[in-house]
C-alpha cells in the first residue's frame, strides 16, 4: 500500500495547545503543589501527619470542640442556607421569565445579571453600607444573616441562569401531557416540570454551594471579619505560613466537592450537556 | 355528516368555533360532530387549522368564538385536565424522566374516586380516593400487552426505538380509558413500513376498544385506510365530511379532488343536466342542476378511464409516455391541447393514437368555485385603483358610459358634468385569465406568495395570497412553485370596474 496522502502540517488539534497549556500551568500545577503541601512536612519529607493535625485535638478539646470545627459547621450552615435561598429565589424568578409571553425575555433576564458586571468587592461594600445604615452591621446577633444575605446577593445570577436555560428549553408538550393526563396544574408542575428542571437546578446549586462555602470576601466584609469559614480558615494558614495545613484543608475541601458533585450526578454529562452549560456564559 | 349511522349519538359537537393567533384566522366557522365510536379523520395540508382543532377538542387552546360540546354539554372552557379526552402527541411526548411503567400510570395515578364511608360517629361522608396500586399494575400490564410491548414496565423511555414510544404514547392515553381518544399525527415520525403496520394496527386497536378516535393526518391515503368518516379541510374550513369512498369518488370542489388521490381536472361547461363538454367534446353524465352553460369543474379519476381503439370512441389522442408502477401503468395521452391521465393495467405504446372512454358516472361535474376575482377597491388621485393589497392603473372612464378625462385628470361625464373620483369605492372584477405573474417584484401591482396550485389539464390554476391576506386567483400554462413570491400585472383594460353605490363619486 502506497501512502497516498501526507498528514497535514496544520491539524485542528493543534488549536487545543494554547488552552492546554493553560489547563496545565494554572489548574494541574497548582493542583499538583497543594497535593505536595499536603503530603510534606516543612522540611519536604512525605508525611501523613498534616491530616492527623487537622483531624486532632488541641489543648485537652477533641476535634469536634476545636475552632476549626465550628469554623466548618459554620460554613456547612452558610453554606447550605444560601444556596436553599438562592434556589427559593431563582427558580420563580427563572420560571416567570421563562414563560413570560415578552418577546424580549433575555432583557429582562439582564435585569438580574447586571449587577455582576459591577465589581463584587465594590457591591458588597456598597450592601455593607446599607445594613450599616439600617442599623444591623457588626452586631454579633445579625452576623450569620448578613454573611448569607451577601452570599444570597452575590451568587444569585449564578442560580438563574442555569435554571432559566434549562427551562426555556422545556418542550411545552410534556407539560400538556401532563393536564390531557388528568393532572391538575400543581401536580403537572410538582411531576414533570420540576423534575425535567434537575439538571438546572443542580448546576445552579453547584455554582452557588461551593463557592458560598470558600468565598470568604463576603463574610469577612459583611461581618467585619467575625464570621469564619472554611475559606477565610485557608486563607489564615497560609497568610501565617502554614502552607501544609492550608493545603490539607484546600484538599479535603475539594474531595468533599468531588464527592459531592458526583453523588448528585454532575458528572453524567451525557444527557445533561446542553443543560448544564448555560448558554449565557 | 349527514350520514346513515343515525342511531349512534353525538358524542363531541362543534358549534361555530372560530380560533384566531394574534389577529391570523386559523379555524373558521367551524361545524362539525362526531358520533360515539367513530374513527374520524382531519385531514388537510400543513397550516390548514386540523391541528388547531384538535387542540381546542383537548382542551389546550381555547375557542376565540363558539361551543364545544361533549356529551351535550359545554366544555369549551374546561381545562384539559378535566376532560374526558386523551392524547397522543405527534412527537409522543413522553416523560423522558420516568420509565415506561410510570409514563403509562401517570393519568391512573391521577384519578381520584369518590367512596362513601361512615366515620367514626357514623356519619357518612365521601372521600376521593387514589386507585389501588395493585390495580394500576394491573391496568398498566393489560395496556402494554394491548399495544405489543409486554415486559417493557421497567425499561427506560430512552432506550425505545421510535416505533416502541410510539406504541407507549398509544398505551399511555388508552389506559385512562378515554371516551375520545386524539390523535395528532402520530404516525409522521416513523419509517414507511412501520406507518403502515401501525395504521391497521389503530384501526385493529379502534375496533376492539369502541374509544371514538379523531385522528389529525396530512397524509390522505393513511386517511383513507384507517377512517370511517374523514373531514378535508383547508384554509381552516371544512372542504368536504363523508366516508373515504364519498370523498374519493364523489369530490365536493377540485381542492378535495386533487388532495385526495391523483386526478384529471378539466375546465367545462353544462349545456343542460347529463351532458357536459369539455375537451372539445361532448359528453354523457349523472350530474345535473346547474345554469345553462354554466362553466364547471369536471373531474375524472385516472383509473376510471379506458383507453379504447382509435375508433371507438369521440375524444381522441396521442401516447405521449408510458411508465410502470407496479400494479397500474400510468399513461398520458395528449388530446390536442389537453393532457390526460390513466391508470389501466395494460399498457399501450408510446405514440400510439388511441381513443378514450370515460362512463357517464365517472364524470363528477362541481360548481367552479372562482370563475371571476372579485374585489372592493377605491379610486385613487391618480385615477388608478387600489384592491387586494396592490394598486393597478385603470380606465376609470366605464365607470359612467360615454365619459371622458379632462387634462387635470376630472372626469367629464356624457352630459359634461366634471366629478373628481378620488376615494370613490368600486367593485373591481378580473377575470382568472387576465392576471399574469412575474418575478421582477416592481413590474406588477401587487405581490404575494403563491399558496396553491392545481393542474387542469390546459392550465395550473393558482391561488396567489398577498401579505395581508388578499387572494388572487389565476390561470397560467407555466409551471410556478408553491411558496413563489410573484407579482401580479393586470392588463388596464381587464380591469372591470362598477360603482359601489348607484349613486357613488364625490361631487
Amino acid at each position: 500500500m502506497t501512502k497516498t496522502k501526507k498528514a497535514p502540517i496544520f491539524s485542528r488539534k493543534l488549536l487545543a495547545i494554547p488552552y492546554a497549556l493553560f489547563l496545565g500551568i494554572f489548574v494541574v500545577m497548582p493542583l499538583l503543589i497543594i497535593v505536595y503541601y499536603a503530603f510534606t512536612d516543612m522540611d519536604g519529607a512525605f508525611t501523613l501527619e498534616n491530616f492527623k493535625i487537622f483531624f486532632s485535638g488541641s489543648g485537652g478539646d477533641s476535634f469536634f470542640e476545636t475552632a476549626r470545627f465550628k469554623t466548618i459547621v459554620q460554613s456547612f450552615l452558610i453554606s447550605i442556607t444560601s444556596t436553599l435561598v438562592c434556589l427559593l429565589i431563582a427558580y420563580p424568578v427563572a420560571y416567570i421569565i421563562a414563560n413570560c409571553k415578552l418577546k424580549n425575555k433575555s432583557g429582562l433576564l439582564l435585569l438580574f445579571i447586571v449587577p455582576m458586571w459591577v465589581n463584587f468587592v465594590l457591591r458588597i461594600n456598597a450592601l455593607k453600607e446599607v445594613l450599616d445604615w439600617i442599623g444591623i452591621y457588626n452586631k454579633p446577633q445579625w452576623n450569620l444573616f448578613n454573611t448569607v444575605l451577601g452570599m444570597v446577593y452575590d451568587f444569585l445570577p449564578f442560580m438563574i441562569l442555569p435554571i432559566y436555560t434549562t427551562i426555556i428549553k422545556l418542550d411545552k408538550s410534556h407539560l400538556e401531557a401532563a393536564l390531557d393526563l388528568g393532572a391538575t396544574p400543581v401536580t403537572a408542575f410538582l411531576r414533570v416540570t420540576l423534575p425535567l428542571s434537575k439538571a438546572g437546578i443542580m448546576s445552579g446549586i453547584s455554582m452557588v454551594f461551593l463557592p458560598s462555602m470558600t468565598n470568604y470576601v463576603v463574610s469577612n466584609y459583611m461581618t467585619f471579619n467575625h464570621t469564619k469559614i472554611i475559606g477565610s480558615f485557608i486563607d489564615e494558614c497560609f497568610k501565617n505560613d502554614l502552607w501544609n495545613m492550608g493545603s490539607v484543608t484546600a484538599l479535603l475541601l475539594l474531595t468533599l466537592m468531588f464527592l459531592m458533585t458526583w453523588a448528585t450526578g454532575g458528572f453524567n454529562t451525557e444527557s445533561e450537556t446542553n443543560t448544564r452549560g448555560t448558554s449565557l456564559w | 355528516m349527514a350520514m346513515e349511522k343515525q342511531e349512534s349519538a353525538k358524542i363531541i359537537e362543534l358549534v361555530d368555533v372560530c380560533k384566531t393567533f394574534d389577529g391570523v384566522s386559523v379555524v373558521e366557522n367551524m361545524n362539525l360532530y362526531v358520533r360515539k365510536g367513530e374513527f374520524i379523520t382531519f385531514l388537510g395540508p400543513s397550516g390548514c387549522g386540523k391541528t388547531t382543532t384538535l387542540r381546542m377538542i383537548a382542551g389546550f387552546d381555547m375557542p376565540t368564538s363558539g361551543k364545544i360540546l361533549l356529551n351535550g354539554e359545554d366544555i369549551s372552557h374546561l381545562p384539559p385536565n378535566r376532560r374526558p379526552v386523551n392524547t397522543v402527541f405527534q412527537k409522543y411526548a413522553l416523560f423522558p424522566h420516568l420509565n415506561v411503567f410510570e409514563n403509562i400510570a401517570f393519568g391512573l395515578k391521577q384519578k381520584r374516586i369518590p367512596t362513601t364511608y361512615i366515620d367514626k360517629k357514623g356519619r357518612e361522608k365521601v372521600k376521593q380516593e387514589k386507585l389501588p396500586k395493585a390495580l394500576i399494575a394491573e391496568k398498566v400490564k393489560k395496556a402494554l400487552e394491548i399495544v405489543d410491548l409486554s415486559g417493557f414496565e421497567k425499561r427506560s423511555i430512552t432506550t425505545l426505538s421510535g416505533g416502541q414510544q410510539q406504541r407507549i404514547a398509544i398505551a399511555r392515553a388508552i389506559v385512562n380509558e378515554p371516551e375520545i381518544l386524539l390523535l395528532d399525527e402520530p404516525l409522521g415520525a416513523l419509517d414507511l413500513k412501520m406507518r403502515k403496520e401501525m395504521q391497521l394496527e389503530l384501526k385493529a386497536m379502534h375496533k376492539r376498544l369502541g374509544i371514538t378516535f379523531i385522528y389529525v393526518t396530512h397524509d390522505q391515503e393513511e386517511a383513507l385506510t384507517m377512517s370511517d368518516t374523514i373531514v378535508v379541510m383547508a384554509d381552516g374550513a371544512i372542504q368536504q365530511i363523508g366516508t373515504p369512498e364519498m370523498i374519493y369518488n364523489e369530490p365536493k370542489n377540485t381542492f378535495v379532488a386533487d388532495f385526495i388521490g391523483e386526478s384529471n381536472i378539466f375546465t367545462g361547461v353544462m349545456p343542460k343536466d347529463n351532458l357536459v363538454r369539455f375537451c372539445g367534446k361532448t359528453f354523457d353524465c349523472v350530474d345535473g342542476g346547474f345554469e345553462k352553460d354554466e362553466p364547471v369543474d369536471i373531474v375524472v379519476r385516472p383509473e376510471d378511464i379506458d383507453i379504447k381503439p382509435y375508433d371507438e370512441a369521440p375524444l381522441k389522442g396521442k401516447v405521449t409516455s408510458v411508465i410502470f408502477k407496479g400494479i397500474h401503468y400510468q399513461i398520458l395521452i395528449q388530446c390536442g391541447r389537453y393532457e390526460i391521465e390513466v391508470q389501466s393495467t395494460d399498457a399501450p405504446k408510446v405514440g400510439d393514437m388511441v381513443s378514450v372512454f370515460i362512463e357517464p358516472n365517472d364524470i363528477h361535474v362541481m360548481r367552479k368555485v372562482f370563475r371571476v376575482n372579485k374585489f372592493t377597491g377605491v379610486i385613487t388621485k391618480r385615477n388608478t385603483v387600489e384592491f387586494g393589497d396592490g394598486e393597478f392603473e385603470c380606465d376609470v372612464t366605464q365607470l359612467y358610459p360615454g365619459s371622458h378625462l379632462d387634462e387635470e385628470g376630472y372626469l367629464i361625464t356624457a352630459k359634461g358634468e366634471k366629478l373628481d373620483l378620488t376615494d370613490t369605492e368600486v367593485n373591481v372584477e378580473v377575470g382568472l385569465h387576465d392576471i399574469t405573474m412575474s418575478d421582477n417584484l416592481k413590474e406588477g401591482g401587487a405581490q404575494g406568495h403563491i399558496i396553491s396550485l392545481i393542474y387542469k389539464s390546459e392550465y395550473y390554476r393558482y391561488i396567489v395570497r398577498t401579505e395581508n391576506e388578499e387572494d388572487y386567483v389565476l390561470a397560467c400554462e407555466d409551471l410556478w412553485n408553491e411558496n413563489d413570491l410573484v407579482s401580479l400585472i393586470i392588463p388596464k383594460d381587464k380591469i372591470r370596474l362598477s360603482l359601489k353605490v348607484a349613486e357613488g363619486g364625490k361631487q
